[in-house]
């Protein structure tokens, strides 16, 4: 199990910073939700990697999962998830005024010019 | 239990959304109340300032969970500097955006309040994951912020502040992470105690993790390399934010601050300053780069952002000395940045709106309105922020050169630190004869498009310049409040035991 999780989160942090680094809002949009998706997952293993096990704590000689990393979790997704809706909004209003969804904001036809260099 | 600590978080919070959902319609309404929540913040501040100013550290553990389970807002002499600081930069650019910038996009007043929650909460929190939560609150405000006002010039520049913000994000998450997976808090005074314990075989990863919190704060306060950010977004945003933001960048060295000594200080055992090492190469190229950036700089947003970035290099280098006398004058560097960055972003702004057609850009252009007011504001202002005798700026780099002389290398960074004011000197030198001196050749005057009130802006930035007057006469009462800062930090054992230990808690 440990193998599949570190290389999920490996493979996601690596595409991640991949479509972050490219010249689309879009594509830029995607991998930050994948870059997200990777570190919400590795914050989750921070409690150890267990199946089966309670983490509501009723004594604590039976086997328990840290419930903490669950918690921060959930604070994160709910920040990642707002911060993605906004970043979404500003991508949107920046075409609109641009006309253009490249990350320096050119007009098409400033793009077509650029990829011909 | 204190329940003050909580009002500087709890105050804007209530406020915001009055301001979003009640009062969006009526903008005289709106300015009212955002400047009645500021100077209330002052207030408070202040009140905060005198409870923390006898050196004990006071606790307020939220919902009487006790630590380390619970998140515990901590108030010792730093935090209520910085919530003072953060109050009055505040109110100076409120009064000042209530020349008509706050009426160029929507939603300013309600997001202006959320900002300051953001900052009251990052100082006043001791939990890391808090101190996440807290910068995440901050950072959504600026990015409403930032982009007030609209133009495509500034959504590209904002596009890039979220997506750079966003991935250090995720970066603070993963340091969290494997600082929490070693260690098993998350709670800093627990930090602190559990860090000297941590078994040989886990010190790597949480040093991994303690170097990634350094990247983290590192890009909030725009240290190479992590500096690409701060000239677009400043120069773009709308002048009174550019000056809000001027604060936003000395979050990221107050966090430095707090951590380093408290959870990376002396006790750390193998791991004792080793911040150190990282920062200081990084901070002198930052301030080097800054200065050069000021000379080269053709519009006067970009100068002042580069200004803003120099400052934050010298900064960096006091605060990478970790020692007693270092910090002291890194804190006074500090205030001093923060008042005169802002007060350059704010003249820059009444420059713009005064200057149609030429806008922010270091070409000769005909008289400005209101021109020997602004002019000679304009000059103290620089006087100051590069450093030159007799303002502020002067006695804070005296005071950063006369800490560093024990450490090892001092003379380059004398050196450094002397040669680059030289630089910024230069810089504004000849932008200031540009615009002010060269005005008089051209012909005529320059007719503003818009309204240009001079009152209450004037009064605005006349505040930010007679504090920094302020700061400069009374350095002596200053500095020695600053020094017992210092002391306070560099005992860390009392933060500790307020935080985990307080007397009169109930214990089983």
């Amino acid at each position: 199990m440990e193998w599949i999780v570190a290389s999920s989160v490996a493979a996601m942090t690596a595409a991640g910073i991949y479509l972050v680094l490219s010249l689309r809002t879009f594509t830029v949009v995607i991998g930050l939700t994948l870059l997200t998706y990777a570190t919400n997952l590795f914050l989750f293993t921070t409690g150890r990697l267990a199946v089966n096990k309670p983490d509501i704590i009723t004594s604590l000689d039976a086997p328990h999962s840290d419930p903490i990393p669950q918690a921060l979790v959930l604070t994160a997704i709910v920040i990642s998830f707002a911060m993605t809706a906004i970043i979404l909004v500003m991508a949107v209003r920046g075409y609109f005024e641009s006309g253009g969804d490249h990350v320096d904001l050119l007009g098409p036809e400033e793009v077509v010019a650029r990829e011909r260099q | 239990m204190n329940h003050w600590l909580i009002m500087p978080i709890l105050f804007p919070a209530v406020v915001a959304p009055l301001l979003a959902l009640a009062v969006r319609k009526d903008i005289l309404l709106a300015r009212v109340f955002s400047v009645g929540s500021t100077v209330c913040l002052l207030l408070l501040g202040l009140l905060l300032m005198g409870m923390a100013s006898d050196g004990t550290t006071r606790t307020y553990s939220l919902g009487n969970w006790p630590s380390p389970y619970g998140i515990v807002l901590v108030l010792d002499r730093l935090t209520a500097i910085m919530l003072v600081l953060t109050a009055v930069l505040g109110l100076c650019v409120l009064l000042y955006s209530i020349n008509g910038c706050d009426r160029r996009g929507e939603h300013f007043h309600p997001l202006f309040q959320f900002q300051l929650m953001g900052l009251n909460g990052a100082f006043l929190t001791g939990d890391l994951f808090n101190l996440f939560v807290f910068f995440e609150i901050l950072l959504i405000a600026s990015y409403g912020l930032m982009v007030h006002g609209g133009g495509p010039a500034r959504m590209r520049a904002g596009i890039q502040y979220v997506v750079i913000n966003l991935v250090g994000s995720s970066i603070f998450l993963l340091a969290l992470g494997l600082i929490y997976g070693v260690t098993g808090t998350l709670n800093m005074a627990d930090l602190a105690e559990k860090v000297p314990q941590i078994p040989k075989g886990d010190e790597a990863l949480l040093y991994t993790g303690a170097v990634m919190l350094l990247v983290v704060f590192g890009l909030k306060s725009a240290i190479v390399p992590f500096q690409f950010w701060l000239p677009g977004t400043y120069a773009n945003a709308a002048g009174p934010v550019a000056a809000l933001f001027s604060i936003m960048t000395k979050v990221g060295a107050y966090s430095i601050i707090r951590v380093f000594t408290l959870m990376f200080g002396e006790s750390a055992g193998t791991g004792a300053w080793f911040a150190t090492s990282w920062l200081m190469p990084a901070a002198a190229i930052t301030m080097v780069l800054g200065m050069i950036g000021v000379v080269a700089a053709r519009s006067l947003g970009q100068q002042a952002s580069f200004a803003a970035l120099g400052s934050m290099g010298t900064l960096l280098i006091a605060i990478a000395g970790f020692t007693a006398a270092t910090e002291s004058a890194a804190l006074y560097y500090l205030i001093h940045s923060t008042l005169g960055i802002a007060a350059m972003f704010l003249l820059i702004d009444a420059v713009v709106i005064r200057r149609p057609g030429f806008g922010d850009e270091l070409s000769a252009a005909p008289k400005i309105k209101h021109v020997g007011l602004i002019g000679s504001m304009f000059f103290l202002a620089v006087i100051a922020v590069i450093g030159m005798p007799p303002l502020s700026g002067f006695v804070g780099k005296l005071l950063i050169l006369d800490a560093v002389k024990p450490l090892y290398g001092w003379g380059v960074i004398w050196a450094l630190i002397l040669s680059t004011s030289l630089l910024g000197l230069i810089g504004f030198a000849s932008s200031g004869s540009i615009l002010f001196w060269k005005s008089g050749e051209c012909d005529g005057e320059l007719t503003p498009t818009g309204p240009t009130p001079i009152a209450l802006p004037m009064v605005a930035i006349g505040s930010l310049l007679v504090l920094l007057i302020f700061l400069t006469g009374a350095a002596g009462p200053v500095t020695a409040y600053l020094d017992a800062t210092a002391a306070q930090l560099f005992e860390p054992h009392q933060y500790i035991e307020a935080v985990l230990r307080p007397v009169g808690a109930v214990t089983k």
